[in-house]
């Protein structure tokens, strides 16, 4: 006897296709974190605009940044999340013929005013780059220090400030003994927990970190992620990935980027079960033409 | 726009799959096709080979689970793709215990034998219909990704409840008019029974199927009205 069920084929059976039959309602009942509607901002864009010389790569981001929350930032290489991070600390106007338009509040408070010092605002926010650089001259101990001395302070009790900032990074129990010797002689992985405790010692209120795993092994990655969870406690994050995986495990909200524009922001939860717009969910089930 | 992955593969894994699903969900309609054919028809043999049938609806029930574990474990799935296999992983255990059902309806059929009584009125037709429809169309609203058909399963499984529950009350003053049809009604009854539990099991793929289209759960709530969860 042979059994067919000649009513269904393949073809229809692309998940993809849907049949609602009534509008998609926010049944979230996440047990972690509110909906994106009840977040409390600590820094909020507002039509941010960023150019390169004639290039817009940034067409009108409105976003909110949840406090003492990680928010991860998506999308595809080109999208502008890096630029949109580095457009949070006012880094984006160092490279030359670069510009941003709009407003990037900070406490209520536009870090583009006239009257607000760059310098200061990325002591408030600071910022963790994609590959471990500590001072290649520098000892570990003067890493962690290298950020306060640049901004001309000098603190009543350096090595308290280094022991306290290395064990903030879970660092202090692996270098404590070797705190004379060169920065660069960690593994990648220490390294870039150093360079955090080093952007840690400014006693940032936010936190940028841009791809801060792309270059470490997972061991070393599960440790940063670990950094990050307990940092949430005490700092806002904001972390721009390429690993999806990354932006599910880490993230309390995940921003989708593309080609500028700011497609979805959610729960991260939300968007990797049921996300509202096709492109989000074309993008993280890798169905991206 | 082409909805395909961008990996080649994994997308023939999901196809594989869903081809899985397609089978085992075939195989399980057909059971309950000949089942109820042997009951209609008094068929002890064709009851005794159905029986047989099982083995092949457990031999996918665990190539499925298999072949969606190794997906979640190697690709990670998120969104549309997440729900649909941890639907698939679910949704084996009712078709399989669908397939069970099915052939506890041909034991019944066999045990009743060629000779039973000819009654003027047999409600067991009847619920079979609205079960074997409602299995039919989850497996439908499976395929299509359709939450509409899913909600009409989810809402017709009170049809088939009303006639279980009229099922005893018709039976009765029969048994107990003439004892010796109580033989006969006791797997009627059995039957019936068996029915009623396939419907709840297309009720819970039904469920599912809402689930793996709109990310909405509809367990346990009662209702099928989507604006009333939350």
């Amino acid at each position: 006897m042979t059994v067919q069920s000649p009513s269904r084929t393949r073809s229809n059976m692309n998940n993809s296709s849907r049949n609602d039959g009534s509008s998609a309602e926010e049944t979230s009942k996440s047990r972690w974190d509110p909906p994106v509607s009840a977040l409390v901002p600590k820094m909020k864009t507002v039509d941010l605009h960023a150019y390169f010389g004639p290039a817009e790569v940034l067409k009108g981001i409105s976003l909110p940044i949840a406090d003492k929350q990680v928010t991860a930032v998506i999308g595809p290489s080109g999208c502008g999340k890096s630029t949109f991070v580095r457009c949070l600390n006012r880094m984006h106007e160092v490279v030359p013929g670069a510009r941003a338009a709009g407003r990037v509040l900070l406490d209520e408070q536009d870090i583009y005013h006239s009257d607000v010092d760059s310098v200061r605002v990325r002591r408030r926010v600071g910022m963790v780059f994609q590959k471990p650089n500590p001072f290649p001259t520098m000892s570990i101990r003067d890493n962690v220090l290298a950020g306060l001395r640049l901004n001309g302070e000098r603190p009543d009790d350096p090595d308290s400030v280094v022991e306290k900032m290395l064990r903030r990074v879970a660092l202090w129990d692996e270098v404590k003994d070797v705190l004379g010797r060169a920065g660069t002689g960690l593994s990648s992985g220490q390294q870039q927990r150093l360079c955090i405790a080093r952007s840690l010692a400014l006693e940032p209120e936010v936190l940028l970190m841009d791809e801060p795993c792309s270059a470490l092994d997972p061991i070393a990655t599960a440790r940063v992620e670990e950094l990050i969870h307990e940092l949430r406690r005490s700092y806002t994050i904001v972390i721009v990935t390429h690993n999806m995986q990354q932006a599910a495990r880490v993230a309390n909200f995940t921003a989708f980027f593309y080609l500028g524009t700011l497609i979805e922001h959610d729960r991260t939860d939300v968007i990797f079960t049921r996300p509202k717009e096709q492109r989000t969910e074309d993008y993280i089930t890798g169905r991206f033409g | 726009m082409d909805r395909r992955h961008t990996d080649r593969e994994y997308e023939s894994e999901l196809e594989l799959l869903r081809d899985r699903v397609l089978l085992m969900g075939a195989h399980v309609e057909e059971v309950l096709v000949l089942a109820m054919r042997s009951y209609n028809e008094r068929s002890v043999s064709l009851a005794r080979s159905t029986i047989n049938m099982d083995s092949q609806i457990d031999q996918l029930e665990l190539e499925i689970d298999e072949l969606a574990i190794q997906i979640l474990a190697r690709r990670q799935p998120v969104a549309s793709d997440l729900r649909f296999i941890t639907t698939t992983l679910k949704l084996v255990t009712d078709l399989e215990r669908i397939g069970d059902l099915g052939v506890n309806i041909c034991e019944r059929v066999a045990e009743l034998g060629a000779d039973r009584s000819q009654s003027a009125h047999d409600p067991i037709p009847r619920i079979a219909d609205v079960a074997q429809g409602m299995v039919h169309d989850a497996l439908d609203a499976f395929v299509a990704g359709d939450a509409v058909k899913a909600n009409q399963v989810i809402d017709r499984d009170k049809e088939v409840d009303a006639y279980y529950a009229s099922l005893y009350p018709e039976l009765l003053p029969r048994m107990m008019s003439n004892p010796s049809v109580v033989f006969e009604s006791t797997r009627l009854l059995s039957i019936g029974k068996s029915l009623e539990r396939l419907a709840d099991h297309a009720t819970n793929i039904a469920e599912m199927v809402v689930f793996m289209v709109k990310g909405q759960d509809v367990r346990h709530s009662g209702t099928t009205n989507p604006g009333s969860h939350g």
